[in-house]
């Protein structure tokens, strides 16, 4: 490159904080969310739902419903099976699986409180609502199923009497030989875990709107998804409408945290009373329908037990889960304990690790995908055991990491659980954590607090982590019995003008893809920022794609949009070198524009060889018109972002409320596209990381109603109740991949959990506590404490 | 969620409303701001038929003096809004302001009412226990004319005060508390959330003494409570820790609080005695 050329290059759009181009529209509400969508005729969905579980339906009548005002039909499970096929589930992780029935309207017997019973459709939303209350139904309660210890149990009642048993399936991995190095440990510690019920929140609710082809020859549904191509493959094989004849929009959507990597029985139920009514139907959840009938995440069970030597250093691990698939397999929730199963091992290096997950089914919501899916119950329990490990050895929870983890000159590494870590660099992201965080001072105000017997405590919490991300490798996906591949498209597409229509079957729903994939392209084009326009979420616009989830949309997407810029720009060079008559290899490409080396005035700049190449007036010889790249990215690994996040903690002993005064975290998430948008992302996740650390708790009364059914009930912080956050990030690219980046959509979620609930027991630990289930509220700090110093006077 | 049918009206006047009211019989429901009603309808927990919007009704919103007596005069349609912000509560009745700007958050504050919250009277609400502490007043208008009812007789059972189903409350009086120290101490596990618990207390020092102290109790049984044996064993005490320490320990004698998924009645009474001596204390400036 000439010094001139270079003087020229504008300042690259990538690692600059664009303004999303999609949030004027996003956050004035004056956009297509899918309630918005209005259509000629359209007719409104309402969902009876079940108000107990578990029951035996023993009469159910929507006839008097059909009598209400408005009404133009009522359905049971019963009719509907004649429209529907069960709805799939995609990974039977073992070979062995137990996979129930799962009808899109329950019939005979309801599984969990809030499962669909009947339907109605009406010619407005208030009608459909009101004929609800007209829908007859007895049922009979069955004897519910809550516990996973007790479901397990020889005498438990069944989930699914047809099944014989409760367990849906044990899932082992062993590597190494964990008896042997447990034999001549020094230490060995065991702990057992909760993973409360979380309920995801989306700040849409779900919604959906199913046209029949009437204007066309194909059904269109709209849905508040995050994965319409996923949606059309399941939807097509549940409705037995033809794949080709069914088109999926996922519209702006407002978040999903993976409640909605889902197919939905509302979905395909849409699409049946569509097909069958010859009009199309729309449904909107409500926050209450939705807080009982979307899928839950995380509910695990976690045995950990490490293995170390007195001087910390860890020779095994050993996991034991029980995982609550809820009373249904809905479409990954076998699989989502298993994405945790290759993390327990976490930063750290170990000579052997044996894993064993059981799924078992239990008379409540289905659980599935949730914001960082497997991998934060496996980071809390092993970055929780780290700090228990190290107070029962004396060591400072730093140095027993140090002590631990992969240094950065043993890149490229290979896990004991198998996954090769292409690139990282604990140390520096841990040392410049320390330094923001002041470490130093604050263990020493903790130790003043502790000496006066102030009440308000202070506690430190630490938590180092990686994720696997950039799901996945299609033939990984295989060795886990995964249904479908990883893989991810894009397209680029030169307009005549010279402007471009990049193409991603990616799917966003609030990550911002329209700005960074227009900042990756524009850089790789040499084109302007504004002149780019992504097109997403719709099977007609996007034939391809694999939709968003897993923090894969940059790694896998991204890099797809990267690769098709390539093969434009090679397309283009080649046209230019014929326009100009120069030979390709004497043609240079700067900030949009051709020129051959020697000759500074002989130019075609890009939008120039769009132009000729639409008219195909002159052309090389055999050369097709247009420009329409294509590149299909199926990664080689995943890509594993890591950190080292620090919290501070005042607990008041007296109240037992616990308030973060502090929160560091620094992330290496390698090469960053938009630090602005990087740093939503992490402050999103760690919201959701303390949320499960302090607030929120699907919580069952023992009949198996849900009654934190409300957002009174199911506390979700706002940024009151949350500091200030210091985030800051170190940048070891990724070597898997050619932008060097890692995924950061997971990320906040992951770490923070384990990170505010070690400093709430280390406030306490001088006091005796050894541990607080989560979520740490105030009575169960108190009851701590409380239980503590009973135990203490008693000694 | 959407509620079934309702016929809803918009009165112009206290008189029309209290008409229309007395018409509508027990199905008929004031709706004051709406911020606890309306999500009640939502969920389908109550099927009103007719609705009296007071929204509409000048001379209920407003604060005022009462030149006869002195005390404030406060519309009950007044939103917690403008209570916060008016300068004579500020200036004689600041607990109110303090514990107003407590409830909930600003979208609610903005159009719930004092009225609407305390003829709720919900003992998990934060302002049904001031008005107690406050020794308040309410007015009520009715077909029969207008009475006037004292907080402690005004709060009946949960969510039931004395109003007839005929009867708006139109004014909440407050006596000025000129030179009584305050403080508002609300223990929620967010800040849009409910009071787990609530202390409002009100204190006068007189040379280094509490001489009169009143405490108001949030959510510690079905209605709001007055904690009287600490105000007794307040009433001539020393403004030191350990005197209101001791006096607190009282703060849950005779309250009979509930158990939810937040605190069950042991924690709630061990918090009551902890807030209540930190709201004296800090009543009190001596923290």
């Amino acid at each position: 490159m000439t010094a001139q050329a270079t003087t020229d290059a504008p300042r690259p759009e990538v690692g600059r904080s664009r303004t999303r181009k999609e949030d004027a529209r996003l956050v004035t509400g004056r956009t297509t969310w899918t309630d918005n969508i209005t259509t000629p005729g359209l007719l409104y969905l309402a969902i009876l739902r079940s108000p107990m579980a578990p029951a035996r339906i023993d009469r159910i009548d929507v006839a008097p419903a059909l009598e209400r005002p408005g009404v133009i039909a009522a359905l049971t499970g019963r009719d509907l099976a004649d429209e529907l096929g069960p709805m799939p589930c995609v990974w039977p992780v073992t070979e062995d699986i137990v996979m129930p029935d799962h009808p899109a309207v329950a019939v005979d017997e309801v599984r969990y409180a809030g499962e669909p019973v009947a339907v109605v459709v009406a010619r407005g939303r208030y009608a459909a609502a009101d004929a609800l209350e007209a829908v007859e139904v007895d049922y009979t309660p069955l004897p519910p199923v809550l516990g996973l210890e007790a479901a397990l149990a020889d005498d438990a009642p069944l989930v699914h009497a047809g099944k014989g048993t409760n367990r849906c399936y044990t899932w082992p991995l062993d590597t190494g030989n964990y008896a042997a190095q447990k034999a001549r440990a020094d230490v060995v510690l065991r702990r057992r875990y909760t993973q409360q019920r979380l309920i995801p929140n989306a700040m849409e609710p779900r919604a959906v709107v199913a046209t029949p082809p009437t204007a066309s020859n194909e059904y269109t549904l709209y849905s508040a998804t995050q994965v319409p191509h996923v949606a059309r493959v399941i939807l097509s094989m549940v409705t037995g409408i033809p794949e080709q004849r069914l088109r999926v929009i996922a519209p702006d959507v407002g978040g999903g945290f993976g409640s909605k990597l889902q197919v939905y029985g509302e979905e395909a139920v849409a699409l049946a009373l569509a097909r069958k009514l010859g009009r199309p139907v729309k449904w909107t959840e409500s926050r209450s329908e939705g807080y009982q009938a979307t899928h839950h995440g995380r509910g695990q069970i976690q045995d950990i037990e490490i293995a170390a030597t007195k001087d910390g250093e860890i020779l095994g691990l050993s996991v034991d889960l029980l995982a609550d698939m809820g009373a249904y397999l809905m479409l990954i929730t076998p699989g989502i304990p298993l994405l945790g199963a290759f993390m327990y091992p976490g930063i750290y290096k170990m000579n052997a690790y044996t894993f064993r997950c059981t799924g078992v089914f239990t008379t409540k919501t289905p659980t599935d995908a949730y914001r960082g899916a497997g991998r934060p119950e496996a980071t809390f329990a092993i970055e929780r055991t780290m700090d228990e490990l190290a107070a029962e050895l004396g060591l400072d929870p730093i140095e027993l990491r140090r002590r631990n983890w992969i240094r950065h000159e043993e890149f490229p590494y290979t896990s004991i659980a198998g996954l090769t870590y292409d690139s990282g660099n604990y140390e520096a992201a841990t040392d410049r954590a320390l330094a923001l965080f002041g470490y130093d001072g604050l263990r020493a105000e903790q130790r003043e607090r502790r000496a006066r017997h102030d009440p308000v405590r202070l506690g430190i919490g630490i938590s180092t982590f990686t994720e696997m991300c950039g799901l996945a490798p299609s033939r990984v996906l295989r060795d886990l019995r995964y249904a479908a591949g990883g893989w991810e498209a894009a397209t680029i597409r030169m307009l005549p003008t010279g402007k471009v229509e990049v193409t991603t079957g990616t799917s966003p729903h609030g990550q911002g893809h329209a700005t960074c994939w227009s900042q990756i392209a524009a850089d790789v084009l040499g084109v302007p920022f504004d002149d780019i326009e992504v097109v997403h979420g719709d099977t007609r616009a996007v034939p391809q794609g694999m939709d968003t989830y897993g923090s894969r949309s940059l790694v896998v997407g991204g890099l797809a949009v990267h690769h098709a810029a390539l093969k434009v720009v090679a397309k283009a060079r080649r046209v230019a070198a014929h326009l100009l008559e120069a030979n390709e290899a004497d043609l240079e490409f700067t900030a949009g524009t051709f020129s051959v080396r020697g000759s500074p005035e002989a130019t075609k700049t890009i939008q120039d060889v769009a132009y000729a190449t639409f008219s195909s007036h002159d052309l090389p010889d055999g050369m097709e018109p247009t420009i329409n790249a294509g590149h299909l990215v199926d990664p080689d690994n995943f890509s594993y972002p890591h950190g080292t996040h620090l919290c501070a903690i005042e607990v008041d002993t007296e109240t037992g409320r616990a308030r973060i005064r502090s929160y560091v975290c620094v992330d290496d998430i390698g090469k960053v596209i938009n630090p602005m948008i990087v740093q939503g992302q992490i402050h999103g996740g760690l919201a959701q990381g303390i949320a499960q650390a302090l607030y929120e708790e699907a919580v069952y009364d023992t009949e198996g109603n849900l009654v934190s059914g409300t957002m009174a009930d199911y506390l979700v912080p706002a940024a009151p109740d949350l500091p200030d956050f210091v985030t800051d990030r170190t940048e070891t690219p990724a070597t898997s991949n050619a932008l060097g980046v890692k995924g950061v959509g997971e990320a906040g979620t992951i770490a923070s959990t384990p990170a505010v609930v070690n400093a709430v027991v280390d406030a306490l630990r001088p006091l005796g506590v050894r541990d607080v289930a989560m979520p740490c509220t105030p009575q169960r700090i108190w009851q701590a404490v409380t239980d503590a110093r009973a135990k203490g006077a008693r000694t | 969620m959407i509620p079934a049918a309702f016929d809803y009206v918009r009165p112009d006047t206290i008189d029309e409303a209290v008409r229309t009211l007395h018409d509508g019989g027990e199905d008929a429901k004031v709706l004051a701001g709406g911020q606890s009603l309306i999500p009640i309808l939502r969920l389908r927990l109550a099927f009103p038929e007719l609705l009296v919007d007071l929204g509409r009704i000048p001379e209920l919103r407003g604060v005022r003096e009462d030149p006869a007596t002195g005390s404030l005069v406060i519309g009950a349609m007044t939103t917690h809004h403008d209570v916060i912000h008016d300068p004579l509560v500020r200036r004689h009745a600041g607990l109110l302001a303090a514990a107003t700007e407590t409830v909930a958050d600003p979208a609610v504050r903005h159009r719930g009412t004092l009225g609407g919250s305390l003829s709720h009277a919900d003992p998990a609400g934060d302002l049904p226990a001031v008005l107690l502490a406050l020794d308040g007043e309410m007015v009520a208008a009715g077909p029969r004319g207008r009475r006037t009812v004292p907080a402690r007789e005004f709060f009946v059972d949960y969510l039931r005060t004395a109003l007839a189903d005929d009867e708006v409350l139109v004014e909440i009086r407050v006596p000025r508390a000129d030179g009584w120290g305050f403080h508002y101490e609300k223990f929620s596990r967010v800040a849009q959330g409910w009071a787990i618990v609530g202390v409002a207390a009100l204190v006068r020092r007189v040379d280094g003494r509490i001489a009169e102290a009143r405490i108001g109790l949030t959510n510690m049984g079905s209605t709001p409570l007055r904690a009287r044996t600490t105000e007794a064993a307040l009433a001539g005490a020393e403004a030191v820790p350990a005197a209101v320490a001791s006096a607190a320990d009282a703060a849950a004698e005779g309250t009979r609080p509930a158990t939810d998924l937040s605190a069950t009645p042991e924690y709630r009474a061990h918090l009551a005695r902890v807030l209540t001596r930190r709201a004296v204390l800090a009543a009190a400036g001596t923290e």
